[in-house]
């Protein structure tokens, strides 16, 4: 048993951090809001170029030919900065099979999230569901823009028509789609803690700092212990897909139950905490926590994963 | 990351789940918090300890395996799994134990590990004082120098003292130096309590056990040989016990994976009582006694690792108390009208429930770990 990440891990992880906290700061996702695309090109083409796109990608493809274990904490950076960008859909559903080509983006719709992400923006459109695959060049389709409480993430109902094409593939594409949500909602939790605890430092009433405050202090303790209990289960889902566990479709499914409680206990919490400042949009907070409630709706929120797990754990007691 | 148990860990699990199935008794013993049943469970750890499963991660010398952190929580895992017996001598070999590891000399050790560890010798704890609950720095029991004997002379009161009324010894915290406040001038003191100048008179607990203890010293004697890390310097030994007490050792997953196991079982059982929404708190329930397990597998590679457990551990004992008694609140809540019994075979519930409800206040309220958490984990300040 070794349950940690190797030097290499690491040293990916943080070279992509760094980049992050160049290319995806608050006020460029600020930006996204406004833009045409709601996505930050910038950033995009740096991870691009890194490869992060591609990392479970087969080599003999182009990729990296990396695992789940590999970009997990990858994943959960791009969480911490609310990058708004499809890199779920891209990285973790059509890289690793090849269902978008080196460079190119995709979105991704599946029954219970049906509405694909930036997909006016990406060159594919990718369908999950129980009958099969498609995938599309997103120039072909037609897209309805719906509005997102996120800003930055632009939804749009899709029009895929045709015959699905029968694959084993859908059930593992699902399980990696789950867990990188699960993964960004965890480094959202991080971050709107961190925000929050700074502010509480600063913010004094009754001349001293809020965050001197029981009542602030076990808010932010609660949503801390969540969080302190999600990340292994999401980290150990990663595992679990890189080695083909059985088990691997409930651990996807704990991973992002537990992991889009502990970012809405978080999101609450420093609402909360930042008082009226955090109710505006003025205040970087509401970036990551419109984040933190889009991706936890989207691909199963926490009961539906509880439902999926109960149905195997409580078979008979139905 | 490899997240497989060596075939050796595997080979270890088995054996230990079959000398269990032969032996944990059955029906299972009475209460270990009452004189009958403490009797009773000191038979079976002397049955542990011949079978050197009692202490299995201490040193073979002293009637252990030697086993890895790994081995030990496979251990606890089987342990539980197995509906075995509580541990009556959780408080020497759990939180003492680890203390005399670290802190005693080869006499103190040599004179006391093995005698904890086969059940000869049974320690409770002396903390809590009528006026020193949560604030463990406010007691005032004090010990005097007594250089005629060359010891300490004890006075004072310690209350709420686990199982004090069945114990052999006591380990605590008193005052030696008057003119130190606070966390200072305190001194880690091992007392034998039999003898004159203590008085023991126990306490009915909430669920009708006399669980409890309240000791009394009058000029009670502890020689220098018992005085556990340097005289005034008790604080910084009695930290080392309290992080066991809320970390891994004293609460492992294996039991509330049990206990989760437990209630699924009486789910199945009680079919038309599971609700969805009482099936939705044993999914979350049984989730979280999972998270608590691989939280956990992520510390001990840590510590494996040459790290070291910091504050971190006062997140897993807000975490493991709320969730016992979430796991037990929801077995009631199936029960229904049986839930109230006390007798039959669904009183254990009842019996668990309470315990579980110590589990928060116990071990330092968690108010206290709240504070702790938001001041040392996230960085809040103090005042």
């Amino acid at each position: 048993m070794k349950f940690s990440f190797t030097d290499d891990q690491d040293a990916f992880h943080d070279a992509v951090r760094d980049l992050l906290a160049q290319r995806c700061t608050a006020a460029k996702v600020r930006a996204a809001w406004s833009n045409r695309t709601g996505r930050t090109p910038d950033a995009w083409s740096a991870l691009s170029e890194m490869g992060v796109l591609d990392a479970l990608r087969p080599e003999s493809d182009g990729g990296l030919g990396l695992n789940e274990v590999d970009v997990i904490r990858i994943l959960e950076a791009t969480g911490r900065v609310a990058l708004p960008e499809p890199i779920v859909e891209t990285m973790m559903v059509a890289a690793p099979l090849n269902l978008a080509s080196v460079g190119q983006s995709a979105s991704v719709t599946i029954p219970e999230s049906p509405l694909a992400p930036w997909a006016n923006s990406t060159d594919v459109v990718i369908s999950l569901a129980a009958d099969g695959l498609r995938a599309h060049a997103a120039a072909a389709i037609t897209c309805t823009s719906r509005g997102s409480v996120d800003g930055a993430r632009r939804l749009f109902q899709v029009a895929l028509d045709d015959v699905a094409v029968a694959s084993t593939h859908v059930a593992i594409a699902f399980r990696r789609g789950v867990l990188g949500y699960a993964a960004q909602l965890c480094g959202l939790s991080d971050t709107m803690l961190a925000l929050t605890v700074e502010y509480a430092k600063e913010r004094k009433q009754f001349g001293v700092p809020i965050g001197t405050f029981q009542a602030v202090k076990h808010q932010l303790a609660n949503a801390r212990i969540k969080l302190e209990f999600a990340r292994p289960l999401v980290y150990r889902a990663a595992m679990s897909l890189a080695t083909n566990d059985p088990a691997a479709s409930m651990h996807t499914s704990m991973a992002k139950a537990v992991a889009g409680d502990a970012a809405m206990a978080s999101a609450k919490a420093s609402l909360q905490c930042h008082g009226a400042i955090g109710y505006t949009t003025e205040h970087d907070l509401h970036l990551y926590m419109k984040r933190a409630w889009a991706l936890n709706a989207a691909w199963g929120d926490a009961a539906w994963h509880r439902r999926r797990i109960s149905n195997v754990l409580l078979s008979d007691a139905q | 990351m490899d997240l497989s148990f060596s075939p050796a860990e595997e080979a270890f699990r088995t054996e230990l789940r079959a000398w269990l199935a032969a032996n944990v008794p059955s029906p299972s013993l009475p209460s270990g918090d009452t004189a009958e049943g403490f009797a009773l469970h000191l038979e079976w750890e002397r049955k542990l300890f011949a079978a050197r499963y009692a202490v299995v991660s201490w040193p073979e010398e002293f009637g252990g395996r030697d086993a890895s952190l790994w081995e030990w929580l496979i251990f606890e895992e089987e342990y539980w799994l197995a509906g075995a017996p509580q541990r009556v001598t959780q408080n020497g070999i759990f939180l003492l134990a680890p203390t005399i590891f670290e802190f005693g000399t080869s006499a103190q050790q040599h004179a006391i590990l093995q005698k904890m560890a086969c059940g000869e010798q049974t320690w409770c704890q002396g903390w809590s004082e009528p006026n020193a609950g949560s604030d463990l720095a406010g007691i005032s029991s004090t010990a005097t120098r007594d250089d005629a004997d060359d010891g300490w002379r004890l006075n004072g009161q310690k209350t709420w003292t686990t199982r004090g009324a069945f114990c052999t010894h006591l380990f605590g915290l008193f005052r030696t130096d008057p003119s130190a406040e606070r966390h200072n001038g305190m001194t880690y003191l091992l007392v034998d309590l039999d003898q004159p100048g203590i008085t023991v008179r126990g306490v009915e607990r909430l669920d009708g056990d006399e669980g409890f203890a309240e000791v009394f010293f009058d000029d009670a004697f502890v020689p220098d040989s018992m005085v556990l890390g340097e005289v005034n310097k008790g604080w910084g030994v009695a930290m080392a016990t309290t992080g066991s007490e809320r970390g891994l050792t004293l609460r492992s997953p294996g039991r509330f994976l049990a206990t989760a196991h437990k209630l699924i079982d009486l789910a199945q059982q009680l079919p038309h009582d599971a609700t969805p929404e009482l099936r939705d708190r044993i999914t979350q329930a049984w989730i979280d006694a999972q998270a608590y397990r691989w939280q956990t597998f992520w510390t001990v590679t840590k510590l494996v690792e040459g790290g070291h457990t910091g504050p971190e551990s006062s997140m897993v004992k807000v975490f493991w108390s709320e969730l016992d008694v979430e796991l037990h609140e929801i077995a009631l809540d199936l029960l229904g009208p049986h839930a109230e019994l006390v007798d039959g075979e669904f009183a254990h519930w009842m019996k668990g429930y309470q315990f579980a409800l110590s589990g928060p206040i116990y071990a330092g309220t968690n108010e206290i770990q709240r504070n702790v958490i938001a001041e040392r984990v996230l960085g809040l300040p103090r005042k």
